[in-house]
Formats: structure tokens, sequence, C-alpha cells
């Protein structure tokens, strides 16, 4: 019998359209088992979305886990090699809770993964699988892009105290400018720093016109390497066609005890959240006992399943 | 096309007038009527009226561009939006309240009657107070009357409805305004209008100062 493509939908095209690209790009299937011992989540409870993990207990005693992520189970099944370099790709089913419904749900999720020495070529590779990740699933869409080492300078720089930098980086998550000022007021952050951390908030923009205004503010500052390494990964676009879809926003957080560097988010037209999520998580790594740098990132296929319906799918489908 | 949402009531018209005056406007919203929704296809928008607590479930779930809540909504369900401007309207403050000359016995676990529950329980985590929450949807104000709880949390404007039931203000958690917010995607992909009407927003609001 053969096998018409037309017999696909479009989350199961995109899910062979992203197999194909990384295969490409030489990364090995990555497979796991559907368990994973609890304890492994239990460690880690904040690096996942959400800390409800769906257990049972094993015919041995053991408390298992439905895995709610992937990543942490590459990690924890990683010859440690910081010489070598592995390039893996997944495609795996993740359980977690939903915000809305707030009841769990079963989340297909594909992804890559870059473990070892991750140098500036692998970083800017990294960048550019995200970009045609995207360019898979829609027609229209923004990759975003951060550096994290370099924010948590000035939010560092501005306080010692673990509260309020946390208060500073939830407001600056939320681009929320006048919110950081109200923190910076309330814990006498110097005017000077405020107004910086202020204009980190509201930094957006392509990277030809944010990167001046960020070299601008990190002037004198000794952030060169972040900034060099931002340039240099960025620089991996250029003539890809891809790169007026990439949007510099150092508003773009995440979980500051795990990832560090490069930070990046992928939105397309039509779906209102993001739906690829990924970085340098060299601080995981360490947490982990591993002395690997690792970069990542996860296409969340279940955001893309209303795609078709409001009639923005781009995925071409040139082998069929 | 901007999708705009806005609270139903006296605070939405406010906040449209401050919209028509940053050069998004939309005349036929002014009629007196019904409905809903309405657009202006030369300006580029649409509004459309919705009840203030769902403001932020449009915007998170991408429905609308963006709106406005007030940071009561935002602090108590978290949606995941941008918030851009604080609009200074709206002004009250979210606030603990209990029957005049109440004293707390830390002997016992505190009852807070709320609709706000995540608010309380972080304020009252913050101070370390052991408490017990009773959720309640409104006429939040006569639960200490019946004794269903020792005091409750809940928005306070002009503090009215506290002294005509006999409560008073023992403690300010946050001051609440609106909010002007906008979807994560949407500010990605419209990001000239929204930050053009964020930037309008914010000049507006810094003259009438």
């Amino acid at each position: 019998m053969k096998l018409n493509y037309d017999i696909l939908d479009d989350t199961e095209k995109i899910i062979f359209a992203l197999r194909a690209l990384y295969r490409d790009y030489g990364y090995a299937r990555y497979r796991m088992g559907k368990f994973e011992e609890y304890d492994l989540y239990g460690r880690n409870k904040d690096f996942l979305i959400s800390d409800n993990v769906i257990t049972f207990t094993d015919t041995n005693g053991k408390l298992m886990a439905l895995k709610p992520d992937v990543t942490l189970s590459i990690i924890k099944n990683h010859r440690d090699e910081p010489d070598t370099l592995r390039k893996l790709c997944y495609n795996e089913t993740v359980y977690r809770v939903s915000k809305g419904s707030n009841a769990f749900r079963e989340i297909m999720q594909a992804g890559v993964e870059c473990i070892g020495r991750v140098d500036a070529a692998c970083l800017g590779e990294m960048l550019l699988l995200a970009a045609k990740s995207l360019s898979l699933c829609a027609s229209g869409f923004v990759l975003e892009v951060s550096q994290l080492d370099v924010l948590l300078a000035f939010v560092n720089d501005a306080s010692d105290d673990g509260a309020v930098r946390r208060e500073i980086l939830k407001h600056i998550g939320e681009k929320n400018a006048h919110g950081v000022a109200e923190v910076c007021r309330a814990n006498g952050v110097s005017e000077e720093k405020t107004e910086a951390l202020q204009e980190l908030t509201g930094l957006y923009g392509a990277p030809e016109e944010a990167l001046p205004r960020l070299r601008a503010l990190c002037d004198g500052k000794g952030l060169d390497t972040g900034l060099y390494a931002l340039e240099d990964a960025l620089s991996a676009l250029k003539g890809s066609g891809l790169e007026d879809r990439v949007q510099i926003d150092l508003s773009s957080v995440s979980n500051t005890n795990y990832y560090n560097g490069i930070l990046f988010k992928g939105f397309v037209e039509g779906v209102p959240g993001s739906v690829l999520s990924g970085g340098q998580y060299d601080k995981l790594m360490r947490k982990m006992g591993k002395r690997s740098k690792a970069v990542g990132f996860a296409v969340y296929l279940d955001m893309l399943e209303r795609l078709g319906a409001t009639g923005n799918g781009g995925v071409i489908f040139d082998h069929a | 096309m901007l999708n705009i949402a806005l609270p139903k009531g006296r605070l939405g018209e406010k906040v449209y007038a401050m919209f028509e005056a940053a050069g998004f406007p939309c005349p036929s919203i002014r009629e007196n009527n019904r409905k809903l929704i309405f657009e202006n296809e030369a300006a580029g928008v649409r509004y459309f009226w919705v009840k203030p607590s769902d403001v932020a479930i449009y915007v998170e779930r991408g429905a609308a561009d963006v709106g406005v809540a007030g940071k009561d909504i935002l602090l108590e369900y978290e949606p995941e939006v941008y918030e851009l401007l604080d609009l200074a309207v709206g002004k009250c403050r979210m606030a603990v309240a209990a029957p005049k000359g109440w004293r707390d016995d830390e002997r016992y676990t505190l009852r807070v009657a709320t609709k706000f529950s995540r608010i309380a329980r972080d304020y009252y985590a913050s101070i370390g107070r052991d408490i017990d929450i009773i959720h309640l949807n409104g006429s939040i104000e006569i639960a200490p009357i019946l004794g269903l709880s020792d005091v409750i949390v809940d928005i306070v404007e002009t503090g009215t409805t506290l002294r005509e039931n006999d409560l008073a203000v023992v403690e300010t958690i946050v001051p609440i305004s609106a909010r002007l917010i906008a979807n994560k995607a949407s500010f990605k992909f419209k990001t000239a209008q929204i930050e053009r009407l964020t930037r309008e927003l914010g000049r507006g609001g810094k003259e009438s100062v």
C-alpha cells in the first residue's frame, strides 16, 4: 500500500518536517521511556513549567512519574564529556497541568539539545534551527532573543536582596517599566540604575536597531563577553532569509537558577502564547553534577493544533 | 486591526475617552445601544465591552490584543500578559478591614473572607500569619458582622460601604489602578500599533497630572 501525505493532520506534518530538519543538521534521534523516577523531578521542581506530576508506585515500590519534561531525563542519562559535542533531537509526549483548565494534559513536544562543548557556532546553529522550526509551523513568526547574563548583571547591580531582584525580574518579564520603577524606588535603588533597568525592560526591536541601544547601556560595565556571544550567535542567521524575523527582547526571562546566556522564544501568528522556548542551561547542568555546557529548545506542538483552523498553516511539504 | 477589550461600566467609558484622545477613535461606541462590539476600520481599531474581571482572559488568550484591567485582577489571576502602562485611573486600594476596634488575637488562626484568595494568601504568608480563607463572591462586608470571618480583604475606594457596616481599614495591602495590558504574541506582530498606543496614552496621562 502506498501512503499519501494527505492522511496526516497539520500537527503530524509539522512533527515530520521538524524531524527531517533536525536530521539534516546532524541531530541524532533520542528515544526514552514513558516513566522516570519521581525523585528527578522532586529535586528540580522549579525547572518544570508546572510542578504537578502524575505519579504512581512501580511494582518494586519505587515512586515513578509520567514524564512532565524531556530535558531533565536527557541530562540525567548523559555521560559527562565536556570536550565532545552531542546533538540530539526528540519528539515525545509529556504530561503537564495546563494553566487554563487546571487539569493534566498529554502534550506532544519536539525539540533539540546540544550537550558538551557548546561554542559560538553551536549557539548560532541553535538560533538558526529555532527560526527554521518556526518557519515550518507558520508563515508569520517572530523569534525573540535575549541575553540573560547581561540582564542579570543590571538586576544584581541594583540590589543585593534576592527578593528585590526577583521582584524586578518579574516586572521586567511583564514589560512593566512602571513596576520596575516602583520596586527600585521602594528599595533605594539609584535613579541612574533604575533608568537603565527601565530602558532594558522596554528594549525591543530588530537587532540592527536594538543592539546599538543595548551596547550603549552596557558601556563600561564589563559585559562585552555576553554582548559578543549574542552578536556572534545572531550572525549565524545572516543570509538565511530569516534574519528579519528576529527581535531582541531583553524582557524575555526564564528561571535564572537554571538558565544563563542566550535565551529565546518563538511566536507564530494566530497563536496567543509562545510555541517555542529555549536557551543555554549550563546552570542546570552544574546542579545535576555535570561539567558539560548545554543549549536546547522545545516546540510545543499542542499550541499549534488550531493553526490550521485559523488559516495560518505554513508548512511546505515538498516531499509529498 | 487592533482588538481592544475594555471593562464595561464607568471606568471603561473613562478609559475609552483616553484611547480616543490617544488617536484610536471609534465614534460608534458612544451610540446608546446594547451592542458589545464596535469597529472603526479607518482607525484600525475594534473595541469590545466585557466584564471587568474577564478582560485579562480575553487578552491572555489573544481574543483581544490589548485591554484595560485592574491591578487587583492581575495580582489575583497572574495572567500571562504584558503590563505596559499604569493608566492612573480607577484608583483604589486592596485592604484588610475589620469591625471597628478589632484587635488580632494571634493565638487563633485568622479567618479571612475575600474575593481575592491569592492576594490574601500571599499577603498573610509575607507576614507569617496563619489564616483560613473563606472565598466569597460578593457582599464580603457582612462576613465579619455575621461572625463568618474575623477580617475581610477587599477593594476599598472611598470607604463608604465599610463605614456604613461599622468596619474600618486595618492595613493597606497594595494600591490599585487600571493597567494597559497586551497579549504577548500580539505584541510581536502588532508592535508598532501597540507601542504607539502605549506612548500616546502615557503622554496623555502625564499631561493631565
